[in-house]
């Protein structure tokens, strides 16, 4: 039978990461995340692992770069300012396709920023965010419960398509503390004939993002993007009372949670609104997006920010029915009751009935 | 079913572990819950606090800005979540530390809860928070002493576990004292 615990959000990442074979941990302390390697300093020894608190995240990326080139599951943990200085071997991680997991519990900005929840990393996160064509895959847990399920998935995605994945949290979603079903990871790990392993008896292998020859980059480059298109197979969202919405609310992680409880006041009250949330923000579930703009006479996308997924909801929706906006910037978590007050506002001024 | 609590006092009362205690035992009474410590910039010797949502349906915002019911050990949290909860709500006091008319509510229930003193009758004048625990869940009704009790070989760190039979005699203590009042 599934076991069922009362753990914070952080303290689910990091056992996902434990459950699905992750034996290697790099990181450096910050608020609000910290609780994911305090976790996995007692726990990583129990099981044989590697727990290192490196001197700088710049240094943590870097040796989850050198693990998983050796073919092991690898990751590193961190919150917005530690992310920004990480950018540089995520870079190097996607162009020389080794996988691994950066989770960010993300937290206010820019700069120092705060301790708030805050979702103004969506564009650092779905853009690539260090220099270079690239992408990583972007997952958006919303409960203690994803936390875990989702940074399980984040291994798998990673091997898959030997790319860096992040999984995209904050303040709230980590600090939360929630019922969890633990699951037992089966899947059995699939050799990687890549890995830097020790040459013996074999030519060697070379794991690099560094291309000089005539053309080589160009290819490289053409190959990663192939790379990155093929991701659109592993699109996750999820809809709540959608099928008949006039008003289709569009929000990922703590805002997407937020409004569940925004929806079925809205609904008590007899107005047709529903929501769908994004779990992967890349690839952007922009199929489902342009479905529902076909089908809901408005979309409204609300995030705790100033507008950024929004822009990612207006691409995919191509002008099939118009796109409103709320934002709140860092400094108080939106209520249920605020954000229902926000989608009222536009039910109206789109003269919705 | 909904009810959700802000549990707030000094830093050492023991407000994060009623708030753990009872989430731990809205799960296994098979409830959705959330518990929520205090966020934010916070130093050695201030105030604490946590947030508790139990429902039936999943819990969406587990931060409340007008909370159902308060629970409030000292008085610089009865001056700040007393005037937050709502008309219909209902407010616990710890009475050994707050008095009448020290901070303002709008909550039409007022529960004043003797801790230290019923605490003492225990035992352990630190089982002040566990007494006050049984008075919430007696007065509100959104658990039984009986599943609190169940919840805390759970809830606390096995070295802990000797302390369990007090800590069940507190939560028993609180709640016949809400009986009580109730009755007469």
């Amino acid at each position: 039978m599934a076991r069922r615990v009362m753990i914070k959000g952080n303290e689910a990442i990091a056992m996902g990461a434990i459950e699905a074979g992750c034996r290697y941990y790099f990181g450096y302390p910050i608020t609000p995340q910290t609780d994911i390697p305090e976790y996995l300093s007692a726990a990583m020894p129990k099981v044989g692992g590697v727990f290192l608190q490196a001197e700088s995240e710049v240094a943590a990326i870097n040796m989850l770069l050198g693990a998983a080139a050796t073919g092991v599951r690898a990751m590193t943990s961190s919150s917005s300012p530690g992310i920004s200085l990480k950018q540089e071997g995520i870079s190097y991680l996607a162009g020389s396709q080794i996988p691994g997991v950066i989770v960010n519990m993300s937290r206010s900005g820019p700069g120092l920023g705060g301790i708030h929840p805050s979702q103004g990393d969506y564009f650092q996160s779905t853009r690539g965010g260090g220099h270079g064509d690239y992408r990583t895959l972007v997952l958006a847990p919303s409960t203690a419960q994803e936390n875990y399920d989702l940074t399980m998935l984040a291994f798998d995605l990673a091997d898959k398509y030997r790319n860096p994945v992040m999984v995209l949290g904050d303040a709230l979603i980590g600090q939360i503390k929630e019922p969890v079903e633990l699951k037992t990871y089966r899947k059995k790990l699939k050799e990687k004939p890549w890995a830097l392993t020790g040459a013996k008896g074999r030519h060697g292998h070379i794991l690099k993002s560094l291309f000089l020859a005539d053309g080589e980059l160009t290819d490289h480059n053409w190959m990663l993007a192939k790379k990155y298109k093929s991701m659109e197979k592993e699109v996750r969202f999820e809809t709540y009372r959608a099928e008949d919405a006039q008003l289709l609310l569009v929000a990922f992680g703590s805002v997407g949670r937020i409004l569940r409880t925004s929806v079925d006041i809205l609904r008590d009250k007899g107005k047709a609104v529903g929501l769908l949330r994004p779990i992967t923000l890349f690839p952007f579930p922009n199929k489902a997006v342009r479905q529902a703009a076909d089908k809901a006479k408005a979309l409204m996308v609300m995030e705790m920010s100033t507008g950024q997924m929004v822009e990612d909801v207006r691409l995919a929706a191509e002008c099939a029915c118009p796109v409103d906006f709320y934002g709140r910037p860092p400094g108080s978590i939106p209520t249920p009751d605020e954000l229902a007050k926000e989608a009222m506002k536009i039910w109206r001024k789109r003269g919705l009935k | 079913m909904y009810f959700d609590t802000i549990i707030a006092g000094f830093g050492g009362q023991g407000v994060l572990l009623m708030g753990n205690v009872l989430a731990y035992a809205a799960m296994q009474a098979g409830k959705q819950v959330t518990y929520m410590p205090v966020y934010g910039v916070e130093m050695r010797g201030g105030t604490a606090n946590c947030t508790v949502v139990v429902s039936d349906r999943p819990v969406g915002s587990p931060i409340i800005h007008e909370p159902v019911t308060a629970v409030v050990m000292n008085r610089p949290s009865a001056e700040k979540f007393g005037p937050m909860v709502k008309k219909k709500g209902q407010v616990f006091v710890n009475a050994s530390l707050v008095k009448q008319g020290q901070f303002e509510t709008r909550a039409k229930r007022v529960s004043w809860v003797p801790t230290l003193e019923l605490a003492n009758e225990v035992g352990n004048s630190r089982l002040a928070n566990m007494v006050m625990l049984g008075a919430v869940v007696q007065g509100s009704g959104v658990l039984t002493v009986q599943q609190l009790a169940e919840a805390l070989t759970g809830a606390l760190d096995p070295r802990y576990h000797k302390m369990i039979p007090a800590n069940v005699q507190a939560l028993e203590a609180g709640a016949s004292f809400v009986s009580e009042q109730k009755a007469a």
